[in-house]
């Protein structure tokens, strides 16, 4: 029964599939309802056979010595005789794991773009397309080696990029999109060259043979580049990583992330917070065997981890875009995740003997897990709040408590989780964190985790008051719920409240390959009164500056701030420092020249070789002259010459 | 009279017909030119087979056959010469060059 | 049907089809562009035909990996000059049977593209058959003179059919063009001609020039001489600069056919005339090429990306994407080798789809700049699309065929050990995202933004256009998605020309 359930296993991935090709291909201009109603059909079979397959890996899967079941392995792409790349479906705690939000997630997407999109235009082309990014992300997932998981990657950026485009005619839109595609094309193109370098030292596109401790002691080498001493493993891994940085949107390549925020609600909702950008961290997570070898590896992912869930919750509290807040927000709980997954590596001074720490890999998925689920939840309810005000402003929102009774129980619900607060999920799993950045002798990072806990309670509450309490601060016309919309909101708070009693299960089961028994580091009992007392007082400063919708202190502690706010207001003006160097450096300064150089210098060249070609033909022909005197002149010489010169 | 008078006959003549051909402007003159150049190479020819040749006849056959074929040639040229006077009304060579590059 | 006679049908037909159209009234165009499309279609036919006759023949009789010497299939020889020993001798493997499918596709959906050509239509299509003959020719040929014959003709009727039915700059282009091509022609020549008296054979034969071992100081001196005759056509740099003109002013099928088939003779002469023949001058000149063509690479992205007219974008577009062909060579490693055939037919479909949606699209707005268009989405989704499509499969979206073959070149040319050719691959991969810059920025210029008033009332494609575009994006995808089957009749024919190479 297990077999035949896991041989089948494509399932998962075919009934999303089959749901984009028959919408786009012969139900592109049905009507909506049947559309939609298919969608939410086929995405509930892929629910459905991936629960079955969940659940049949807990009973069967998880109980083998690797914790891993390959479900089927077929060739795909030769290389040549020693190198073949195959597609497979490779079902291990994480993998799993994933399937189960993704599919879930997508579902209840589905079911509130039902009521999200009611009316547009490109209603189909939407379901269609969510249909295309379930599939991408499902297959990435459950990849069995790199090379495959390389293509889904590529497959959910464009379907990404194909979202946040959705509304085509709008110019920011598409510049968004094009943003999107090119900056993680950008890290992506690193990421190909460190398959490249694997694969070579490999002979292997599998998992299984890359995270093998041979691979590390291959790899660990150090090469001389011009004067410049490089461990081959570190470059290798940070490569590999790069195509994280870029789809989780890791300072300095976050800048695609806020603008993301273009595309329709529900798309930033399963996309852009819940599940591709965690891709990044699944792939270190996928990786970790291999990365966890290089210190220095595992260091720069630490450190750009927590460096950006300082930074974009800085950033997060002077926005005022709803979902642009929500934007920043994911960028910091990424950071979380990333760092999570760094200190998992023992500092060189910790002084428990381990060299790995397995609890900080389990947290960091056991974070994925919970934030997907109430980030999901704040930006479903996010896009209630959008389309009943028409209004990404929360300057113009507030006072709707009243008008929208669910989203507002809903959205406290999903700000106390993130924000950290006990019992429910955020706490459980931002706990385990920390615990394991103390653990492991991490401090700075510890703290700036403690303080971007506070940060983020802070910032999610100052977008809660501004736009539930007070007055309203714009005129509100005809505010109610969809009940297509509500009813997701209203199931997440489920996983939400619940996903706490899972701790134990994450950290026992989903685990660093090889660490089956968690192993065993202290526990100060002050962290969780920490990171409460942190999460509290973020709250309550966001209540004493907007608990009642008002933001007379606020702006007077803008003006105090001045400059300062202006720098954090306008994220620090990296967007900036990119178009200086894509537009004047790039356009200007290397292809307009090149251009120059190829017209002029390149193809001046070719027309210059004609132009003496027809300038000595133009010499040759003042011979031809037509004057019968000068041929029989030249001919008498000539003779002449010959005459005397033969002798 | 030896063969050296017929030689040196024959280059005059030769030289006086190149001369006439790169100097004159009409075409009839040229044409005669060319005649005057032809014939120096008879004498040649005849000189030769009356001094040299073992059989004289060999070498009296080459001018008659010179002759022959530069009436002909003469008949050809001047057709085409008159065709192109009645066509230009002209027959100075320094204006007839259509045929340059 | 018995091979060498298909393959001497298939490089007949479109001869027979350029004769059958000769005697047509000139304004009949109906039955002329008739004449074109059916007969073409018996070709792809045929063409198919023999794709399957040769994946279950080479099923029966795999090659061995360690086979050195390319085995031809449907070998048939005839002597046709027998002073020089010029022979009529056909045959084909598995690269060529691809190009001559690939030929196939594109010139059936060039002719269903250029349907609404008017002005001159029999001349045009007359013009258009010989080329399509003389590219069938070069494929099927063995005996290099032939090949060389078959060259000439697919070269030439270029500039008849640029210079009277191309747009703008139509006269200095083909001219360019020609010329610059014909400049090749004259490398090749001379180098064919080393080949045949350095041989002391007195046969054009390729299959008997691959036995012998020529010394090692003609090797130097000739193959530079070929690969750069064959290197032109595939655009190497410096000598890349008549694509740009001549793209951009040839009516759509020239551009489709050229770029898409044309181009690929050049790559297709350079492997299997230049390196097959010459492996230890290949070995010796391999890094000065490898260094060229890496410039080709990310210099074509990059002059791309300053473009503003569709059709130039595509040229530069091709001179970056048709270095990748020549960059999997010079990488001199198996999956470089096949991953540079991949590439010829990747960008072949590709870059043909690419000229007849610009086609079309001009054929619409009369407009080719891309700052003047925007909003085609709305208004023409379809070609939109298949717009949006081919653009991903040029900056090499997995599922598309550009990936296969880009994914092979990458791997392959790493695969080389040396530095030099470490460091030219991440240049090239880096150049990925140069192409993704273009790409994007040309497809978003294109469909998306707000449309403008003159553009509200324009018509999408219509059924006769939707069939060329339709086919082709089947092409794309099913590489795309369902490599193996190429891949593996690309092994076969790779094996033996590796093998020979590092011999």
């Amino acid at each position: 029964m297990a077999d035949f359930i896991f041989t089948h296993s494509y399932l998962i991935l075919l009934f999303p599939l089959l749901s984009f090709a028959l919408i786009t291909f012969f139900m592109l201009h049905w009507q909506n309802r049947t559309v939609g109603k298919l969608a939410i059909v086929l995405s509930g079979l892929s629910l459905f056979y991936g629960l079955l397959t969940v659940v049949t890996y807990l009973i069967s899967g998880l109980g083998t010595p690797d914790r891993s079941v390959l479900c089927f392995d077929l060739a795909w792409l030769n290389f040549s005789p020693e190198l073949t790349a195959n597609m497979g479906i490779y079902l291990d705690p994480i993998s799993v794991m994933m399937v189960f939000v993704i599919t879930v997630i997508s579902l209840l997407v589905n079911i509130y773009s039902v009521g999200y999109m009611k009316g547009d235009s490109g209603f189909n082309r939407f379901f269609a397309l969510l249909a295309l990014f379930s599939f991408s992300m499902l297959g990435l997932v459950v990849s069995s080696n790199i090379l495959q998981m390389f293509v889904f990657w590529e497959l959910v950026g464009v379907s990404s990029y194909a979202l946040i485009g959705f509304w085509y005619e709008k110019p920011s839109a598409v510049a968004a999109s094009k943003k999107a595609f090119i900056v993680t094309r950008f890290a992506d193109a690193f990421f190909l060259i460190g398959i490249l370098t694997v694969s070579f030292v490999t002979g292997s596109f599998d998992f299984a043979t890359l995270n093998n401790p041979e691979t590390a002691a291959a790899l660990n080498k150090t090469l001389i580049f011009g004067g410049l001493s490089v461990n081959l493993l570190t470059l290798t891994s940070l490569l590999i990583f790069a195509g994280g940085w870029g789809k989780s949107a890791m300072f300095p390549l976050h800048i695609w992330l806020p603008d993301a925020m273009e595309g329709p609600t529900p798309v930033s909702s399963i996309i852009h917070s819940a599940t591709m950008v965690v891709a990044g961290v699944y792939l270190t997570a996928r990786m970790f065997p291999l990365f966890s070898a290089s210190a220095t590896a595992m260091g720069v992912i630490q450190f750009i981890g927590a460096f950006t869930a300082l930074f974009a919750a800085v950033i997060a509290i002077t926005q005022y875009d709803i979902k642009r807040i929500l934007a920043f927000s994911t960028l910091s709980q990424l950071g979380y995740m990333l760092f999570s997954l760094g200190v998992a590596k023992v500092a060189a001074d910790g002084h428990h003997g381990a060299d790995i720490n397995p609890l900080g890999y389990s947290a960091s998925m056991y974070h994925v897990f919970t934030h997907a689920f109430f980030k999901c939840m704040l930006f479903l309810g996010a896009g209630s709040v959008i389309h009943a005000v028409h209004s990404n402003n929360i300057m113009d929102m507030g006072g709707l408590k009243k008008l929208m009774p669910r989203t507002y129980w809903s959205l406290l619900v999903a700000c106390l989780a993130i924000g950290g607060l006990f019992p429910l999920s955020g706490f459980w799993s931002k706990d385990a964190i920390l615990l394991a950045a103390l653990q492991s002798g991490h401090k700075t990072t510890f703290l700036v985790g403690l303080v971007t806990g506070g940060l983020t309670a802070f910032y999610m509450f100052r977008l809660f008051f501004l736009t539930f309490h007070g007055e309203p601060r714009s005129e509100l016309h005809d505010v109610h719920e969809d009940p297509w919309m509500t009813l997701p909101i209203v199931i997440l708070t489920v996983p939400t409240v619940t996903a706490g009693l899972l701790e134990h299960f994450f950290i026992h089961y989903v685990t660093v390959p090889g660490f089956n028994e968690p192993s065993h580091f202290g526990h100060p009992g002050w962290l969780p009164w920490a990171a409460t007392g942190a999460a509290v007082s973020g709250i309550g400063l966001a209540w004493l500056l907007y608990g009642q919708g008002k933001t007379d202190a606020a702006s007077s502690l803008k003006k105090v701030a001045g400059p300062l706010h202006t720098l954090v207001y306008n994220k620090f003006y990296i967007d900036e420092v990119y178009l200086f160097v894509t537009h004047k450096i790039i356009f200007g300064g290397i292809a307009a020249p090149i251009k120059w150089f190829d017209r002029q210098i390149v193809d001046g060249s070719m027309n210059l070789t004609g132009w003496l070609l027809q300038k000595g033909g133009k010499g040759v022909r003042l011979l031809q002259n037509g004057q019968l005197h000068f041929y029989l002149g030249v001919t008498v010489i000539g003779l002449i010459v010959i005459l005397f010169l033969g002798k | 009279m030896s063969l050296d008078n017929f030689i040196i006959l024959s280059l005059i003549l030769c030289g006086i017909g190149i001369y006439g051909v790169l100097t004159r402007r009409n075409l009839i003159g040229i044409l005669l030119s060319v005649e005057i150049i032809l014939n120096g190479a008879n004498i040649n020819f005849a000189a030769f087979a009356h001094f040299r040749a073992a059989d004289p006849v060999a070498g009296a056959i080459f001018p008659i056959f010179v002759m022959a074929v530069s009436a002909c040639e003469m008949a050809v040229a001047l057709a085409i010469i008159i065709s192109m006077y009645r066509r230009k009304r002209r027959l100075d060579v320094y204006r007839l060059e259509e045929l340059n590059g | 049907m018995n091979g060498p006679l298909l393959l001497t049908l298939i490089w007949v037909i479109p001869f027979v089809i350029a004769l059958i159209t000769l005697p047509l009234h000139n304004d009949d165009h109906l039955r002329i562009k008739q004449v074109s499309l059916w007969g073409n279609l018996v070709n792809l036919i045929f063409v198919i035909s023999l794709t399957f006759k040769f994946i279950g023949d080479t099923a029966a009789a795999p090659l061995a990996v360690t086979d050195s010497l390319s085995r031809f299939q449907y070998t048939y020889k005839v002597v046709w000059f027998q002073i020089l020993n010029i022979e009529y001798n056909i045959g084909v493997d598995a690269i060529s049977v691809l190009m001559m499918l690939l030929t196939g596709i594109v010139i059936f959906c060039g002719v269903l593209a250029s349907w609404n050509v008017k002005n001159q239509a029999k001349e045009f299509f007359v013009l258009l058959n010989v080329l399509v003959a003389g590219v069938y020719g070069v494929f099927v040929s063995i005996d290099l003179f032939t090949f060389f014959l078959f060259y000439e003709i697919a070269v030439l009727p270029m500039y008849l059919l640029i210079g009277l039915w191309g747009t703008g700059k139509k006269e200095y282009a083909a001219m360019k063009l020609t010329l610059m091509l014909v400049a090749g022609s004259a490398f090749i020549l001379a180098g064919i001609l080393a080949l045949y008296f350095e041989s002391g054979l007195n046969t054009f034969d390729l299959d008997q020039l691959s036995r012998v071992r020529f010394s090692d100081s003609f090797q130097y001196w000739v193959f530079p001489i070929i690969f750069f005759g064959f290197g032109v056509l595939g655009a190497i740099f410096p000598f890349h600069t008549w694509s740009p003109d001549g793209h951009a002013s040839a009516p759509t099928a020239v551009s489709m056919l050229h770029a898409g088939v044309l181009m690929k003779l050049g790559g297709y002469g350079c492997l299997r005339v230049a390196m097959y023949l010459l492996p230890e001058g290949a070995q010796m000149w391999m890094t000065f090429f490898l260094v060229l063509v890496t410039i080709n690479v990310f210099y074509g992205a990059l002059g791309a990306l300053r473009q503003t007219d569709l059709k130039y974008i595509t040229a530069y577009s091709s001179v970056s994407h048709c270095g990748l062909v020549l960059f999997g060579f010079t990488a001199m490693t198996f999956t470089g080798l096949k991953g540079g055939v991949l590439q010829m037919i990747s960008h072949g479909l590709m870059t043909a789809l690419f000229f007849c949606l610009i086609g079309m699209i001009y054929g619409r707005t009369h407009t080719r700049t891309v700052s003047e268009m925007g909003g085609l989405m709305k208004v023409m989704p379809f070609l939109s699309v298949a717009f949006v499509v081919v653009g991903f499969a040029g900056l090499g979206l997995p599922s598309l065929s550009g990936f296969i073959a880009e994914a092979n070149v990458f791997v392959g040319s790493f695969a080389n050990p040396a530095t030099i050719n470490r460091v030219c691959t991440v240049l090239a991969v880096l150049s990925i995202v140069v192409t993704a810059v273009y790409v994007l920025r040309t497809v978003n210029g294109l469909v998306g933004g707000p449309v403008s008033d003159r553009f509200k009332e324009l018509s999408d494609a219509s059924l006769m256009e939707k069939v060329p575009v339709t086919i082709l994006l089947f092409c794309l995808f099913g590489m795309g998605i369902m490599p193996g089957w190429i891949i593996d009749l690309v092994n076969s024919a790779v094996h033996p020309i590796y093998n020979n190479l590092m011999r």
